[in-house]
C-alpha cells in the first residue's frame, strides 16, 4: 500500500469529520435534546453558506467572520421557527408525522428560494487562504479544509462548555431529560426550548461558512448531509455533544478511506451503512444514555 | 349501494378517460395527464403506508426510480413489452417494500422516515456506478412511432397510466374499508396497544409497505417511456417525494380519497403554473402549500369538508 496516500486518506478524513461535527452539531442540539425532527436543518446550512457568499461577495468579509456575523440573526430565525413549531403542532401533540412534513416542506421552501435567487449555478467564497496547503512530510494539508477543522473544534467545545457549565445550558439538559420536572422548578419549558433550537439554527450560520469554504456550494447541496447528520447523531448518541464529536470524526475518516480506495461515489453510502449498524446493534449509540 | 357507485364511478372515468384520447388532438393535454396521474399513483401508494399506519416513507423517489430503472434494465437486456415491465417493477419495488417493512421493526417513527430518505440515497448511489443502465450519464429509450389502436404513442400511455392509477385507488379503497384498514388505523393510532390486542402488526405493515412498493414501482416503471431520457438525477428527483407527501396531506391522510383529491388538485396546479410561470414556481407552491396544510388543516381538504358539515348540522339544531 502506497503510505502517502494512506497517510494523505487518514489527515483528509480527520479534517473532514471534523467538519461535520459543526454541520451535525445544531441538529445534535435540536434532535438529540429536544427530540424535533428538524429535517431541513441542513438547508438553514445552505443558506448560511448563501449568506457567507454574499457577504463574501459584497463586503470581502472573511468567510469564518461571516458565519460569525451572521449567527445571530439566526437564532432569531431559530426562536420564530420554533414559535411557529410550538403553536402549530407541539401545544396540540401532533409532532410527529405533521411536524416531519412541516420540516420537509420548509426545507423544500428554502432550497428553491436559493434556486429562484441565484439559480442552480456553483457558488464559492474567496480568501487568501484557500487554495494554499502546507506540506507536513508526505502529507499535504490545504487551508480550506485546515480553517474549517479549527473552526468546527472550537465551536463544539463552546456549545460543550455552554451545555455543561452555564445555568442555561444545564436547563436545556433538563428539559430534555424531564420536562415536568423543570416545570415544578418554576421553569418555563417553552422559552428553554426555543434558546436551544435558536441555538442550533445559530450553528447552521458558521457550519454554512465553513461548508463554502470546503467546496462550491449549490441550492440542493443540503440533501447529502440529511443522512450523514443523522448518521452522526445516533452513532454519537443523541444529542451528546462528545458524541457528536467521535462520531463526526468516526464517519468523516471511513467516507475519506472509501473515496480514495473505492471511489467517491460510494462515499454517501457509508452513512447510511453506520446508521443501520448502529440502529441494528447499539441503537443508544456510543455516548448514549438510555 | 355504496360499492356499485364507486365501481360505476370508476368505469365513467375509464370511459371519459377513452372520449379524450377519441376526440382531443392537444398532445400536451397528455402529457399534462399523465404526470398528474403520475403524481396521483404516488400519493395513493405514499398513504396507504404513510395515512394508513403512520410510518412516513421519505424515500418515494427511491421507489420510483428503482421502478423506472428495473425497466430500463429489463429493456437493454431484451425488447420486453411495456406491460410485462412493469408487472416485473412492481415486483422488484414490491420486495424491497418488503424490506422496508421489516425495518419496522426496528426503527419507529423519526428513525424509519430518516432510514427511508437515506435509502433512497444509497439506491442513487447504486444506480450512479451501475454502468448498464447508462450510469450517471443516463439512458435514452426510443419510443415507437406509431402505436395500434391509439393515434399516438403518448395517448396509450397516458390510457395506461389511467388504468393503472384506477387500479391503485380501488385496492387502496379496499385496504381501508376491509377489516384490513381497521387493523393499520390501530397501529397508527398506538402500535403497543394494538399488539397487545392482538392485531397481527408486523403482518398487517409488511402487506402495507409491500402494496406501497408495488404501486410506486408501477407508477415509475412506463416513465423512462415517458420522457425516452432518464438519468439518476431526474429519476430520484426529491420532488417526487415531496409531491407524494403533500398530496395526501393535502387532501386528508385519513380516508382512501383524501390523497387523490389531493393529487387531483395539487398536480393540476403545478401543470398549470409550470406552463404559465415557471417550474420553480411550481415547486415552491408544493413546499408552501404543504406547508400551511400540515399546520392550519392537518386533516386536508377531506377534514375540512367535514368540520364544515359537522358545523352546520350543530347549526340547524
Amino acid at each position: 500500500m502506497d503510505a502517502s496516500l494512506f497517510l494523505n486518506a487518514i489527515a483528509a478524513g480527520i479534517l473532514l469529520g471534523g467538519f461535520y461535527a459543526a454541520v451535525a452539531l445544531g441538529l445534535s442540539i435540536v434532535f438529540g435534546q429536544l427530540d424535533i425532527v428538524n429535517i431541513a436543518h441542513p438547508a438553514f446550512i445552505v443558506a448560511g453558506s448563501y449568506l457567507v457568499f454574499a457577504l463574501n461577495g459584497g463586503f470581502g468579509l472573511d468567510p469564518v467572520i461571516a458565519g460569525i456575523l451572521l449567527m445571530p440573526i439566526f437564532f432569531a430565525v431559530g426562536v420564530f421557527v420554533y414559535r411557529v413549531y410550538y403553536a402549530a403542532f407541539e401545544r396540540t401533540g401532533r409532532e410527529s408525522l405533521a411536524g416531519l412534513a412541516f420540516f420537509f416542506g420548509l426545507m423544500f421552501v428554502i432550497e428553491v428560494l436559493f434556486i429562484i435567487f441565484y439559480g442552480v449555478d456553483y457558488r464559492l467564497v474567496e480568501a487568501d487562504y484557500i487554495g494554499k496547503q502546507i506540506e507536513i512530510g508526505l502529507v499535504g494539508i490545504p487551508w480550506r479544509m485546515l480553517v474549517p477543522f479549527c473552526a468546527a473544534l472550537v465551536m463544539t467545545g463552546a456549545i460543550y462548555l455552554f451545555m455543561s457549565r452555564t445555568f442555561l445550558g444545564r436547563a436545556i439538559l433538563a428539559v430534555s431529560q424531564d420536562r415536568l420536572a423543570l416545570q415544578l422548578m418554576g421553569a418555563d419549558p417553552v422559552k428553554i426550548k426555543q434558546i436551544a433550537f435558536g441555538i442550533g439554527i445559530a450553528t447552521a450560520a458558521l457550519a454554512g461558512a465553513l461548508l463554502i469554504m470546503i467546496g462550491p456550494v449549490e441550492p440542493t447541496i443540503g440533501r447529502l448531509y440529511i443522512g450523514r447528520i443523522f448518521a452522526i447523531i445516533v452513532l454519537g448518541g443523541m444529542g451528546s455533544i462528545p458524541g457528536t464529536l467521535v462520531a463526526a470524526l468516526i464517519i468523516g475518516l471511513s467516507e475519506s478511506i472509501v473515496t480514495t480506495y473505492i471511489g467517491p461515489s460510494w462515499a454517501p453510502t457509508v452513512a447510511f451503512g453506520f446508521l443501520l449498524i448502529t440502529l441494528a446493534v447499539r441503537p443508544q449509540g456510543l455516548f448514549g444514555r438510555l | 349501494m355504496k360499492i356499485s357507485g364507486f365501481w360505476i364511478g370508476i368505469v365513467l372515468v375509464l370511459a371519459a378517460g377513452f372520449v379524450l384520447a377519441g376526440v382531443a388532438d392537444n398532445q400536451f393535454l397528455f402529457f399534462a395527464g399523465y404526470v398528474v396521474l403520475q403524481g396521483l399513483i404516488m400519493a395513493v401508494a405514499w398513504n396507504v403506508l404513510g395515512g394508513f399506519t403512520g410510518y412516513v416513507n421519505f424515500g418515494s423517489a427511491g421507489f420510483f426510480a428503482i421502478g423506472a430503472y428495473t425497466a430500463i434494465a429489463l429493456h437493454q437486456f431484451a425488447e420486453l413489452p411495456l406491460l410485462v415491465l412493469i408487472v416485473i417493477a412492481g415486483i422488484v419495488c414490491g420486495l424491497i417494500g418488503l424490506g422496508t417493512g421489516y425495518l419496522t421493526l426496528r426503527l419507529r417513527g423519526v428513525y424509519f422516515a430518516i432510514a427511508t430518505l437515506a435509502m433512497a440515497i444509497v439506491f442513487e448511489s447504486l444506480i450512479t456506478n451501475w454502468d448498464y443502465v447508462g450510469g450517471s450519464a443516463g439512458a435514452y429509450v426510443i419510443t415507437p412511432a406509431e402505436v395500434p389502436f391509439f393515434d399516438s404513442f403518448i395517448e396509450m400511455m397516458f390510457i395506461l397510466m389511467l388504468v393503472l392509477s384506477l387500479i391503485c385507488v380501488a385496492v387502496s379503497r379496499y385496504l381501508s374499508m376491509s377489516r384490513m384498514g381497521r387493523g393499520l388505523a390501530s397501529i397508527r393510532d398506538d402500535e403497543t396497544a394494538a399488539e397487545c390486542m392482538g392485531v397481527p402488526t408486523l403482518r398487517l405493515k409488511l402487506i402495507s409497505t409491500t402494496v406501497m412498493g408495488v404501486m410506486m414501482g408501477v407508477a415509475g416503471a412506463p416513465f423512462p417511456f415517458f420522457v425516452t431520457y432518464i438519468n439518476p438525477l431526474s429519476a430520484f428527483d426529491l420532488l417526487i417525494a415531496v409531491n407524494a407527501i403533500a398530496m395526501p396531506m393535502i387532501g386528508g391522510t385519513a380516508v382512501w380519497f383524501g390523497p387523490v383529491i389531493g393529487a387531483l388538485l395539487l398536480g393540476t396546479i403545478q401543470q398549470i403554473v409550470t406552463v404559465t410561470i415557471s417550474s420553480e414556481l411550481n415547486i415552491l407552491i408544493v413546499g408552501v402549500v404543504l406547508i400551511g396544510f400540515v399546520a392550519l388543516a392537518p386533516r386536508g381538504i377531506v377534514g375540512l369538508f367535514q368540520d364544515f358539515a359537522r358545523k352546520r348540522r350543530g347549526g340547524g339544531k
